[in-house]
């Protein structure tokens, strides 16, 4: 291996700070990463851009050591190497911040932090290094503080001042804005650059085009695995990277007029709810009134109340006496067995290991809510034939991709088997759906399908509720938006009404006033 | 030490294979230990599995172990598939022998025809309370029935001995701690004349239909299989985990006691000690043998019978230690367990890509 | 009456001891998101094992703990390999590990029915065991009463202020995490089952070595049960292990004394005292859901296979 000494290089650009080339990763049944390269510089803000599955994660978790690549090579400073593991990476200088945490609940923030870090156990000590570094990059943090208690922004501060303690020469970022207020993307973008000034190599991954635009330097984008191409963000519109992500253009949402009859399908009145969990957040005061025909959509970031709002509306938690009515009758204290006999139909955030039971049939989890469909009883036992049948019915009209209505729940992708959990709610004609989250770690197509699929619901007369942490894709469905915040319901108003930083302040004022 | 890596899909093959890998796995292991022993491992397999059946003793021995193992292990199963962990059948096997024993004793000297039918009855109810109980302890106060049901266990073993040491010792029994014997309108006729089998196998028979039917027909059952298998989506459908938790344990309870009821009525004929050779705790190890599945349940229960038999033929012929039953059963078991792992699991390939590399 | 009280003092901390190591070795196993309910048969092989070897020894104590140690690791051995490596279920996989140790032991311990040994003599602490009733009690006790106080110490000290048990702890919490930031989980975990196995292999040792000191078939009699219910009792806090343990071994010492202070209820009721004891402190303990929620490892009996 030759490695040049440093000063017969010509001074700017120098050598390339991370250097891959033809990584290729496979899984049973998969290639993750086919033939990957691209290249980093000292400083630079490095794009990976692409939709879900199209195999970014794969490729950062092979740079941090958390996986090793089947075939390639990774040049760090200019020398071969290989990264056994995330402590090694770590050695390097590379550092990463997760998409879906690595925090640990019930540990402070400075014993999380020391997890990470090789080096003599002093949590004293380390606590006054973390206020330092945490002030010096505006990222406020109390080290004594239990991560149980932390908003989801402070959270990843937590990750990232973890990261900036080991003085990174390469941050990986895995979305990172998927989970923060539009005031606090543009805080962290801030942090970011200033991190990139003082030499720190950026890796950010994402699939929101505005953000890679605003932001990064360079970009690669991948699909299906493969790099499709090379760009400089700044150079190409949204809609030409979008191209070569997706491989054609962005697909578009119609929402037509509804002109069906007038009413209330869903209300919510004066709901107060203490959270059974002990890390969870109580609901305040919610009301909320969804008419016939229209979507209504609730903004906010997950853990502000979202999960006991929707406890509450499907009936796993129970409530007081008139606090939700579905189509005007009160529901309140009914479960959810008896809610959906009054007309409700429900998708969760989490499909696999709640929508649907991961290790059983299409078919018998069609069963699971559809039971009470008449042709699937007969006499007091359950038809087996009926259900395959409403399973066959429902893999056809909703486009799920699968080997057929045997195959267990948890083969299918993300999407697929959202586009069935969303068939099977359907096809059993509620009044009210209530949906978390529908496109969440679903591709582009499944999206534009099952966002396609909840307009034309609502137009048949049905009161939809979305509660999603994607403010564009709420702006694209929703006729009203509110804003969920620290256990608090915002007003829903008509989207033209509002836009974006409207909204992200109301995500805000509500978490401060939590904390206040 | 990562040995396996989820399959795409849980095989189907493995499903299957799983119980007859284990058994041939403990009977390897089973051929070592004897070979240890000084014990040629053929002779030993003769003397514990094919010497037993060659006589119509042992075919009524047979049955009349396995039927009680099946009976309990079928309300096992049900508790087991929605992840309800009732680990104190024997218990409340103890507390359905105390039941009946009740009855038999109360109406000793009678004859009425009614008398046994009542022992069932009350062995019914004595298993089902003892199983109704740690079902109130877990749903009013959150207690782990793995930890109820096996300390009421030990409980019911004290009260057993209270019940047959004072006040319901046999006056002219020298003393043992042991009732009185029961008259024959308290005990389950014999099938065939000189053998132990009785009567009492009819139960099991329809436990099994039934448990067949409901199992893979009743909605109830499905719920409790989603309740276990993905608690989450148990209630997102709104199936009740109370409901879950009341109906497994006290059908559990139940037919332990009424395995309770069939041993004090059947081949024991009074209330002692030492009624049940660890029944509660080998039905576990059956219902698991068998896939919690009601026909795989039987194969399962002739298979521990055997085991049963087997330690005490070889106790008498080769002078093998008793306890080896329970070093089968043990074994049995863990491999199980261990073959079951292949289900969701493979074996984690190692890198074949290296020689796709030198290929291209 | 008052004469009674420092025996009973006495005796509790002997009948505690065994529930001391087992429940502390459980209460680690535990932490690291593996709950194990083989603890009665580990204790019995580890019992078996050591009376052997003491036996062997003509009553060697360190010898006898030692092999008690090490068999009860190896009796976790089946059970961390297929509930680490091969992802089965950590109920059944303890229970088989229970079932399978009462016949193991009662399979090598019926050649030691007949041999018994000297046991082990108190070892009185100068000055201090000459304190009225806390002398006798705390300060006259045998060397491994006084080790289970000094197993106590270091295991709190390890689990609370060093690395180590923060790890154990992160891993208990949360596997993924743990394995995302780097960390071997699964060696993790090995370890402390293995740990949980010797501490149990020690408190069936101390049974059948220095308590009784006989081999009886079953001679734990649930303890590894009630050992179990202790770490729920505890919320895994090794300082409330102590006083549930403690706790137990007093009820246990009770009854033997029952007669001798004039209780007039049946030895049988008395013997099902602990029994039901650890009934009505799990029912206490467990109803209140948020603490429990609050304390409990996060990943409990949840095996962890990484991906990838």
């Amino acid at each position: 291996m030759l490695i040049p000494p440093p000063h017969n290089h010509p001074a700017p650009p120098g050598e390339p700070r991370l250097s891959l080339s033809n990584i290729t990763k496979r899984y049973p049944g998969v290639v993750a990463n086919a033939d990957v390269s691209l290249t980093v510089m000292p400083g630079e803000i490095h794009a990976v851009l692409g939709e879900n599955g199209a195999g970014k994660s794969t490729l950062m978790k092979v740079i941090y050591g958390s996986i090793q690549a089947d075939e390639g090579e990774i040049q760090w400073n200019g020398r071969q190497i290989v990264i056994p593991n995330p402590a090694a990476a770590r050695k390097l200088g590379i550092g990463m911040v997760f998409q879906h945490f690595s925090l640990f609940e019930t540990l402070t923030v400075t014993e999380n932090i020391a997890l990470a870090l090789d080096e003599p156990f002093d949590l004293a000590a380390l606590a006054e290094r973390v206020k330092i570094v945490s002030e010096k990059y505006g990222l406020p943090l109390d080290p004594h503080r239990l991560v149980h208690s932390l908003s989801v922004g402070e959270r990843q501060r937590v990750e990232i001042v973890r990261c900036l303690l080991q003085d990174p020469q390469l941050l990986i970022l895995d979305e990172p804005t998927s989970v923060l207020t539009p005031q606090a993307v543009r805080k962290l973008f801030e942090t970011l650059r200033q991190l990139a000034s003082e030499g720190v190599s950026l890796l950010y991954i994402s699939h929101k085009l505005h953000e890679i635009q605003e932001l990064c330097d360079s970009a690669t984008v991948m699909r299906g695995g493969r790099v499709t191409g090379h760009c400089k963000p700044a150079e190409e519109s949204p809609a030409s990277m979008a191209r070569m992500m997706i491989g054609r253009d962005l697909p578009v949402c119609v929402a037509p007029e509804y002109t069906g009859s007038v009413g209330t399908s869903l209300e919510v009145r004066n709901l107060s709810l203490e959270s059974p969990d002990p890390f969870g957040v109580s609901l305040k005061d919610v009301n909320l009134r969804v008419a016939r025909g229209e979507v209504v959509g609730i903004a906010g970031i997950s853990g502000n109340g979202q999960a006991e709002l929707l406890a509450a509306l499907s009936g796993e938690q129970t409530v007081g006496k008139g606090a939700i009515l579905l189509d005007g009758v009160d529901v309140g204290q009914l479960n959810a067995g008896q809610r959906r006999d009054k007309g409700l139909g429900f998708v969760p955030e989490e499909r696999l290991g709640r929508g649907a039971v991961p290790n059983m049939p299409l078919s018998w989890n069609a069963m699971l809510t559809a039971h009470r469909q008449p042709e699937m009883r007969k006499y007091t036992l359950l038809d087996f034939a009926a259900a395959r049948d409403f399973a066959k019915r429902c893999i056809e009209r909703f486009d799920v991709r699968c080997n057929g209505e045997q195959s267990v729940a948890r083969s299918l992708s993300g999407g697929n088997l959202q586009k069935f959990i969303v068939g099977r709610e359907i096809m059993q004609a509620p009044k009210v759906m209530v949906i978390a989250q529908p496109t969440w770690g679903v591709d582009v197509g499944a999206s534009a399908f099952l966002r396609q699929t909840i307009l034309d619901i609502s137009r048949s007369g049905v009161g939809v509720l979305v509660i999603s942490e994607e403010l564009d894709e709420l702006f694209e469905i929703s006729d009203r938006i509110a804003v969920l915040a620290g256990g608090r319901l915002s007003e829903a108003v008509p989207k033209e009404q509002t836009d974006v930083e409207r909204i992200g302040l109301l995500m805000v004022r509500n978490t401060e006033q939590e904390a206040a | 030490m990562q040995l396996l890596e989820p399959r795409a899909t849980p095989s189907k093959l493995m499903q299957w294979a799983a119980p007859p890998i284990a058994i041939c796995l403990t009977l390897v292991v089973g051929a070592v230990l004897f070979w240890s022993l000084g014990v040629s491992p053929p002779k030993a397999f003769y003397v514990f599995f094919i010497e037993p059946l060659e006589t119509s003793n042992g075919w009524s021995e047979l049955v009349l172990k396995a039927s009680p193992l099946i009976l309990i292990a079928q309300g096992l199963a049900l508790g087991f598939r929605a992840r309800i962990y009732n680990i104190g059948a024997e218990g409340q096997l103890l507390m359905g022998a105390i039941f009946a024993s009740a009855v038999a004793i109360w109406t000793d000297g009678s004859t009425a025809w009614w008398v046994l039918p009542a022992m069932v009855l009350a062995g019914a109810l004595g298993g089902g309370l003892w199983g109704a109980l740690p079902a109130w302890l877990k749903t009013h106060f959150n207690a782990e029935e793995t930890l109820t049901t096996l300390m009421l266990t030990y409980v019911a073993t004290f009260f057993l001995s209270w019940l047959v040491s004072v006040p319901w010792r046999d006056p002219g029994g020298s003393n043992f701690p042991q009732s009185i014997m029961f008259g024959d309108a308290a005990l389950f006729t014999p099938l065939f004349e000189g053998l132990r089998i009785n009567t009492s196998v009819y139960i099991t028979i329809a436990a099994v239909v039934i448990f067949q039917i409901f199992v893979s027909r009743s909605f109830t059952a499905f719920q409790l299989a989603v309740g276990g298998q993905a608690p989450a989506a148990a209630r997102y459908a709104g199936f009740s985990a109370r409901k879950a938790v009341w109906l497994s344990l006290i059908i559990s309870g139940l037919t332990a006691g009424i395995a309770g009821a069939g041993e004090v009525a059947g081949p024991i004929g009074q209330l002692t000690l030492s009624l049940s050779p660890g029944y509660g705790y080998a039905a576990i190890i059956v219902a698991w043998v068998g896939r919690l599945h009601p026909l795989g349940i039987v194969l399962s229960g002739f298979l521990m019978a055997m085991i049963y038999i087997g330690g005490d033929a070889g106790q008498v012929s080769l002078q093998l230690p008793s306890a080896i039953t329970g070093l089968f059963q043990g074994m049995l078991l863990f491999f199980l367990l261990g073959a079951d792992a292949f289900v969701n699991y493979r074996i984690k390939r190692r890198k074949v890509v290296q020689l796709n590399k030198v290929a291209a | 009456m008052i004469e009674h009280i420092t025996p009973i003092l006495v005796g509790t901390l002997g009948a505690a001891t065994p529930l001391v190591f087992a429940g502390l070795g459980e209460l680690v196993a535990e932490k690291s998101g593996v709950i194990n309910l083989g603890v009665e048969g580990m204790m019995l092989i580890g019992a078996i094992a050591a009376f052997a070897a003491a036996v062997a020894t003509d009553g060697n104590l360190v010898v006898g703990l030692s092999i008690g140690a090490l068999a009860g690791a190896l009796a976790a051995l089946p059970f961390a390999i297929l509930t680490l490596s091969l992802g089965a279920n950590q109920a059944a996989s303890g229970l088989a590990t229970t079932i399978f140790g009462v016949g193991l032991s009662a399979f090598i311990g019926q050649s030691f029915v007949s041999y018994s040994l000297p046991g082990v003599k108190p070892l009185a602490i100068p000055i201090l065991s000459d304190i009225p009733v806390i002398g006798p009690v705390l300060f006259h006790q045998d060397i491994v009463v006084y080790l289970s106080f000094a197993t106590f110490a270091v295991l709190s000290w390890v689990l609370a202020k060093t690395r180590i048990g923060l790890v154990l702890r992160a891993v208990g919490e949360s596997p993924e995490s743990a394995h995302a930031i780097g960390y071997p989980v699964m060696a993790i975990r090995y370890g402390a089952v293995l740990f949980g196995g010797a501490m149990a292999g020690i408190a069936g040792a101390y049974l059948s070595v220095v308590y009784t000191p006989l081999w009886v078939q079953n001679m734990t009699a649930g303890r590894g049960w009630i050992a179990v219910a202790l770490v729920v009792f505890a919320t895994w806090k090794p300082g409330r292990l102590m006083l549930g343990a403690y706790l137990f071994g007093g009820v246990t010492i009770l009854q033997l004394h029952a007669q001798g202070l004039g209780i007039p209820i049946s030895s049988h009721f008395l013997s099902a005292l602990p029994y039901i004891a650890t009934i009505v402190v799990l029912v206490l303990i467990s109803r209140d859901r948020k603490l429990l929620q609050l304390n409990l490892p996060a990943s409990l009996g949840k095996s962890f296979i990484a991906g990838g």
